[in-house]
């Protein structure tokens, strides 16, 4: 099947009950998603699907169209160019960094339909799991990527 | 019961003490990477400098998020006077210790302890290179080596207006014979200029655009995927499967056995070895360990409450039993606290490779060394035919260590198929029902307090499973195992104890299960550290005292865990108006060398919910190599902490964990992150560890602003399972 994943349209050999993380991850070859627990509790598999925000794990790719834009994380910006990529760096945001690639895209997902979030929108937009703790950073860095966004768009 | 996993960790311990000690020859096969970092010239094990001048530091502790490689970078290029920009990492492979004896030290990164434990040798390792390579620049201009300085790796001789980098030298400094490392005189750490300082991370560009390698996402030419199965029940067996049944399912191999307890399939990607492992029907021996449940379990501790004729381990002064029983008012209470899983977000995984003369192990491990061993038994090949590629952790917290359960199996798969890279990938599932655990115990304690509040005498009785007894029974004498009294310890230095009570008596019971224990981010003082400081809280009221003046009277011979304590107590607010519903608690403990305390600041609604507003954690670990990585650990401590204090519980039932995923094991959310203020209040006199030693007064702290709300002491974890109001 096809699927269009960062722009491209990818031919997948992949049964059709395969969540979309195995055959990005797989058969794609794009591991910065991640797999974590695989019934969409936890959020290290997030990528954006015609631009909303989703748990790829739970996604069977057989209900997807060869018409859908998938975005993986490797796929947000060129050269982590993204607000929220640069506001993760400046802030030292990750520890093992294993859920970040999530993180980022459930961010990135936030700042495009809030552009200046309350701690009460990320609090609810970010559900994300970080076993590490890096949640007041997280907090802190979506503030300071609205914050630089305004100021380019002022 | 005989638990194979635990024989089998001891056979490692002792490949791992008893083959280390021999040299061998290794023959290094490098990652790619690895070449294109290495291409200049090693001026000691320390330090390679290419000819670019970026000078790669050479580390053997793993990275797991913790910030240990920054910190160690950090520490060797202080020394070296490089250029902090231009410094890059290698991770020496555990094939190459051996090889040059153990040069870089012990690779096993736990406990707290890679920078306290690393940071002497680290420091000299970079010193020995500056000096080779001044010397070196000495000799091509014939001047003397103390006329010449350096800065940011390039040497100067001011009187002949003379510069070169560190690059240009390095080939002749290299072929210098090392000065020894103890002659050289460290810099004073005020005098510090790269290490001490709030840097940021070295690795965390490829952290936010996916292209961070763990373990789960190698890729090598030719590759199978393994997925397993293990035996539900602890100390069950494996007794048959039916391979038949998922024969033709697509890109299936083959159905293996991996031990008596384990069955892989083996497919060419991980979802169809998944899908198909799901599908295949197999039979299980149950064995003994059926019966085991979560009730057993706590009649079992309890017994350890009550014993009273078998040997504890722990200490005493005076006669506390005596001094409680004539003691005008007398206090007890009884806590528990559950087992708890790691949970990684990366799930464990290994790869691994064998041929006839060759085993290759790719992972993520804290503890490389343990790995090769496993590696090297597992395929029956030397230690000189065996190799360990570390990856970096999807998290470690202590899941990742001596066992190396993962990496024996990843062998075992890949044994059965020869020449061909396998991967195996555990499901979540399988993570969380086959962990090492946090053991589960239990903790009677009583207080005499005389007329006028004073304490006279306290007993503590913990009872509950010990993780020495699962994985080093060796260490256990005459059935006192010290471990378990982690924090309580009476001698100074690594988890004392922070009161000096005119009669005190502090015993553990071991209490085991089927249930496989090991240590989980901060081991025994969490446990230890709610037990103790709550009670005290308990004590304090029933004394009609001040909580934080209380536990002042009584630290009058430990003045860094009081120095601490008044730290977090100032920086808190102990003492000053809050907000109405608002309520303070506070607790100190001491873990990892490192002394920690806590306020936190909480309340709860009409239904009993609790919101932690705010936490504040002092942190005294002696020397800080970068405060803003402290901070990072002390936040990330506090969601550790938490997250077991709402959360966290492990049961049994049937003999094997009812847990099995983020919807019945949940974990602390964004939302309910606390404002964490970090106070770091180094002494500049000892070296302690940052990673665990804050997570301990977590929670006793949340608890006691919780008594402090409802009159009530919490005594049972975790908070989910209590109603607060």
């Amino acid at each position: 099947m096809k699927l269009n994943i960062n722009g491209k349209l990818r031919d997948l050999q992949v049964e059709a009950d395969t969540p979309l993380l195995w055959a990005i991850r797989e058969q794609a070859g794009l591991t910065g998603t991640k797999y974590g627990c695989g019934v969409a509790q936890c959020g290290a598999c997030s990528v954006h699907i015609n631009g909303e925000l989703k748990r790829s794990c739970s996604i069977p790719v057989g209900s997807l169209k060869a018409g859908d834009r998938i975005v993986t994380i490797e796929g947000l910006s060129n050269n982590s160019s993204h607000p929220i990529q640069k506001a993760w760096v400046a802030l030292d945001v990750p520890q093992c960094g294993y859920c970040q690639s999530g993180q980022v895209m459930a961010a990135a997902a936030l700042l495009k339909a809030n552009p200046n979030p309350t701690d009460k929108d990320i609090d609810e937009a970010m559900t994300n799991i970080c076993r590490c703790g890096t949640y007041q950073r997280i907090r802190a860095a979506v503030h300071q990527a609205a914050g630089q966004m305004k100021k380019v768009t002022a | 019961m005989k638990n194979p996993a635990r024989r089998k960790f001891i056979i490692d311990s002792a490949v791992v003490t008893g083959g280390l000690a021999v040299g061998f020859h290794v023959p290094f096969a490098f990652p790619a990477d690895k070449k294109n970092i290495l291409q200049g010239t090693e001026v000691n094990a320390w330090v390679v400098v290419n000819p670019d001048n970026t000078c790669v530091i050479r580390v053997a502790r793993s990275e797991m998020g913790q910030g240990t490689h920054t910190g160690l970078l950090q520490l060797v290029a202080e020394e070296l006077e490089c250029d902090w920009k231009k410094v890059r990492i290698d991770q020496v492979t555990a094939g190459e210790n051996l090889a040059r004896k153990r040069v870089w030290g012990e690779m096993g990164t736990g406990g707290s302890r890679g920078i306290r434990i690393s940071q002497d040798y680290v420091r000299r390792g970079g010193a020995v290179a500056r000096v080779m390579l001044l010397q070196a620049a000495a000799d091509q201009w014939k001047v003397p080596v103390d006329e010449l300085t350096v800065s940011d790796g390039v040497i100067s001789h001011q009187k002949t207006k003379r510069s070169i980098t560190y690059g240009k030298v390095a080939p002749a400094a290299a072929k210098l014979t090392p000065p020894d490392p103890k002659s050289l005189k460290l810099k004073d750490p005020k005098d510090w200029k790269i290490a001490g300082k709030p840097l940021l991370r070295l690795d965390t560009a490829d952290k936010v655009n996916g292209q961070k390698i763990y373990g789960i996402d190698l890729k090598l030419p030719g590759m199978l995927h393994a997925a397993v199965k293990q035996s539900p029940v602890f100390g069950g067996t494996l007794a048959s499967f039916d391979e038949a049944k998922i024969a033709g399912m697509p890109g299936v191999k083959r159905a293996v056995k991996v031990n008596d307890w384990t069955v892989a399939v083996v497919a060419d990607s991980w979802w169809r070895a998944k899908k198909a492992l799901d599908a295949l029907p197999i039979v299980w021996d149950e064995g003994k360990g059926a019966t085991e449940s979560s009730k057993a379990i706590a009649e079992r501790l309890q017994t350890g409450l009550a014993a009273t004729d078998e040997p504890f381990a722990g200490w005493a002064i005076g006669d506390a039993l005596k001094a409680i029983e004539g003691s005008a008012k007398k206090v007890e209470a009884v806590y528990s606290t559950p087992f708890l899983a790691h949970a990684t977000m990366e799930p464990m995984n290994c790869t691994a490779k064998v041929s006839a003369d060759k085993v290759e192990v790719w992972g993520p491990t804290q503890n490389a060394e343990a790995s090769f061993a496993v590696a090297s038994e597992e395929s029956g090949l030397p230690l000189d035919k065996a190799q360990v590629y570390k990856l970096d952790l999807g998290g470690g917290f202590g899941r990742r260590g001596g066992t190396q359960d993962y990496t024996r199996q990843a062998v075992s798969i890949a044994k059965q198929f020869p020449g061909v890279p396998v991967k195996l990938v555990w499901s979540r599932e399988e993570d969380m029902q086959h962990d090492f655990y946090r053991p589960i115990s239990m903790c009677k304690l009583s207080a005499g307090l005389d007329e006028s509040g004073k304490l006279q005498g306290l007993h503590i009785r913990i009872s509950g499973q010990s993780i020495n007894a699962f994985l080093n029974p060796a260490v256990i004498k005459e059935g006192r195992d010290m471990r378990q009294v982690q924090g309580l310890f009476k001698d100074p230095g690594d988890a004392q104890f922070g009161y000096t009570p005119p009669n005190l008596l502090i015993e553990y019971a071991m209490r085991n299960s089927t249930v496989p224990v090991g240590p989980w981010r901060g081991v025994n003082t969490n446990q230890n550290g709610v037990y103790l400081e709550c009670f005290m809280e308990e004590v304090a009221r029933a004394a009609g005292k001040d909580s934080l003046e209380f536990r002042r009277a009584l630290m009058q011979n430990h003045p860094k865990h009081l120095a601490v304590l008044n730290a977090a107590a100032e920086k808190g607010d102990w003492g000053k108006p809050l907000p109405a519903g608002v309520h303070r608690g506070i607790a100190q403990f001491m873990g990892y060398g490192s002394y920690s305390a806590a306020v936190a600041e909480i309340s709860l609604n009409d239904k009993g919910e609790l919101k932690v507003h705010r936490m504040v954690l002092a942190l005294n670990c002696g020397h800080a190599v970068n405060p803003q990585q402290i901070a990072a650990q002390v936040e990330g401590s506090v969601v550790y902490g938490l997250t077991a204090a709402l959360y966290g519980e492990i049961t049994i039932e049937n003999g094997r964990v009812a847990q099995s995923n983020f919807h019945d094991y949940p974990m602390l959310k964004l939302a309910e992150m606390p404002k964490v203020e970090t106070v770091i209040v180094p002494t500049y006199d000892f070296w302690g560890g940052v990673g665990e030693p804050t997570i301990c007064v977590v929670t006793p702290a949340v608890l006691n602003a919780i008594q402090a709300a409802t009159g009530k002491p919490v005594r049972s974890l975790p908070l989910k399972n209590v109603k607060l109001v």
